[in-house]
């Protein structure tokens, strides 16, 4: 057993290495193939990174009316935070956001001077809520219109609830996420599935050559097994070193790509991405590589057994 | 050793390739078979070594039944069987050493066995110095020679030669008979097919001739009469 084993993988080897060109062209149409796998990933990397990024802009902003108390404010706050849907509560007290309103408009005498004009401070306490998705606020907004959203004395603390102006920008910008998201994940799909088949009919063709000397191996008395275990090494082979390739080469692509990612996609450095996620990245390249190459020999060969 | 009880062989045109032949060949014989291109001499190989099954009848081999056997175990049975073609079906990527060794391989036998016999054999057919080329750096004798080294390394039951020397020039032909005879002459039965008459007529063994499919002739001692 562990002779023919060595049988197998020995004559594996040897045809791919007397079998060079052919062996070359595999490897580097694998290579291609599992480019693309890697790609993918980036792409949707890229993608959730500017998503969240997007995502992350978007708030709800709850205004309160001068006379709201501070503790009522915070009441109001910590029962938000227990809410599922929401990511995040911010708390600018009336102080901070005179203080704020002041910075904004330090460059504005009118605003100012009028603002000094005031016995008090005309703003009030602000909370600016984070939903964990954008199709969430509108049920953060039913909550604050709810009774229990009021003050315990019945009376109305909330000045104004900013998402009802902008609803419509919120509704769309979540279709249009929705939509990135699915468009990203198919095109993506057709992409590796259009190359794995690529993958698969160069092996086909490579083993489409080696047809008569399947038939003489046969006649020679060699059982299947022995037939088809070289074809599958020798498709290991073009696998993994198509996924080396592959690894090797992302590193100066990403390196190169890095900086410029980083300003234009919100923060995601490809090239960090790549080193902080390079063991995921090589299971996944060489696992793909490896499947794709054995189980396209193994099916490839198959159809010349059947005699 | 091999028998053939009425087998046809019809091909989809309906047209038949071996019509209801029956035939028996006994251990350690010498047969030669004759007849036209088309009479049917390579599909009686071709069943003999079970890669086309008959439409009807029977061949056994000893007493299996060999269009009986299942899938998976018709390797084992063709190991049994020596083949050598007129177009040698060496591996082309493999070295005369390792063609031979392949077979050897296959019959699980050990390293060690083949690091013995292979050169052994290869001596016997008088290429010794040619082990390590690869068939296309060798002529057609030395291609049909490696071609018998296989054939018989593990010493098989049967050889079954489909004119061999057919495209061979006359002094590699006598040598390649002579090669055969010789095989035959150690106790293998060989079936031999062939257009040459001079190789029928020096051998002087049985011979069976074929025309459209039928036998219509089976000497024990023939000569090449068409």
């Amino acid at each position: 057993m562990w002779t023919s084993t060595k049988r197998v993988i020995k004559a594996g080897f040897m045809s791919f290495y007397r079998n060079g060109f052919v062996s070359l062209a595999s490897v580097l149409i694998m290579t291609i193939t599992l480019f693309v796998i890697g790609s993918v990933i980036f792409l949707s990397a890229t993608l959730t990174a500017s998503l969240e990024e997007i995502k992350s802009k978007v708030d709800v902003n709850v205004y309160f009316l001068t006379s709201a108390s501070e503790a009522e404010v915070l009441a109001l706050a910590s029962s938000l935070r227990v809410l599922p849907e929401v990511q995040e509560v911010e708390y600018i007290s009336r102080e901070q956001a005179l203080e704020n309103f002041k910075k904004r408009h330090e460059n504005d005498e009118l605003t100012l001077q009028a603002l000094s004009e005031l016995s008090e401070n005309p703003l009030g306490a602000v909370l600016n809520i984070r939903a964990k998705e954008p199709s969430e606020y509108e049920g953060i907004a039913n909550f604050l219109k709810r009774d229990s959203a009021l003050s315990s004395t019945q009376e109305n603390i909330i000045d104004e609830v900013n998402y009802y102006d902008n609803k419509a920008s919120i509704d769309k910008l979540s279709g249009i996420m929705n939509a990135a998201e699915r468009l990203g994940f198919g095109f993506a799909l057709l992409l590796v599935i259009i190359s794995i088949l690529i993958a698969f009919n160069t092996i086909r063709l490579a083993i489409y050559i080696s047809r008569d000397e399947i038939g003489v191996m046969r006649l020679v008395g060699a059982s299947n097994t022995y037939i088809r275990g070289p074809f599958v090494v020798s498709g290991v082979l073009y696998g993994t070193l198509a996924a080396l390739l592959t690894l090797a080469l992302f590193y100066p692509l990403t390196y190169y790509l890095g900086d410029a990612t980083e300003a234009f996609f919100s923060g995601l450095n490809l090239f960090a991405y790549y080193l902080s996620h390079f063991g995921d990245f090589f299971l996944i390249i060489i696992g793909s590589g490896i499947i794709l190459g054995a189980l396209s020999s193994f099916l490839a060969v198959r159809r010349y057994l059947n005699v | 050793m091999i028998s053939f009880e009425k087998v046809s062989k019809i091909y989809s045109d309906s047209s038949a390739a071996l019509d209801e032949v029956s035939l028996t060949i006994r251990t350690k014989e010498f047969v030669s078979i004759v007849g036209h291109s088309g009479a049917g001499k390579t599909t009686l190989l071709k069943m003999i070594l079970a890669e086309e099954r008959p439409t009807s009848g029977n061949i056994l081999f000893e007493s299996t039944n060999i269009h009986k056997l299942k899938r998976h175990k018709l390797h084992e049975y063709r190991r049994k069987i020596g083949a050598i073609f007129q177009d040698f079906r060496l591996l082309s990527g493999k070295t005369a050493f390792e063609n031979i060794a392949f077979a050897m391989e296959m019959a699980g036998r050990s390293n060690k066995e083949i690091a013995a016999d292979v050169p052994y054999v290869l001596e016997m057919v008088d290429l010794g110095s040619k082990m390590w080329n690869f068939p296309h750096e060798l002529s057609g004798g030395e291609k049909q020679r490696v071609a018998i080294a296989r054939a018989i390394v593990n010493q098989p039951d049967l050889v079954i030669a489909d004119e061999p020397t057919g495209s061979l020039d006359p002094i590699n032909t006598y040598d390649i008979v002579q090669i055969l005879k010789k095989i035959n002459d150690l106790g293998t039965t060989v079936i031999l097919t062939t257009h040459n008459k001079g190789v029928i007529d020096s051998l002087g063994k049985r011979v069976i001739t074929m025309e459209k499919g039928k036998v219509i002739r089976d000497d024990p001692t023939g000569k090449y009469v068409l």
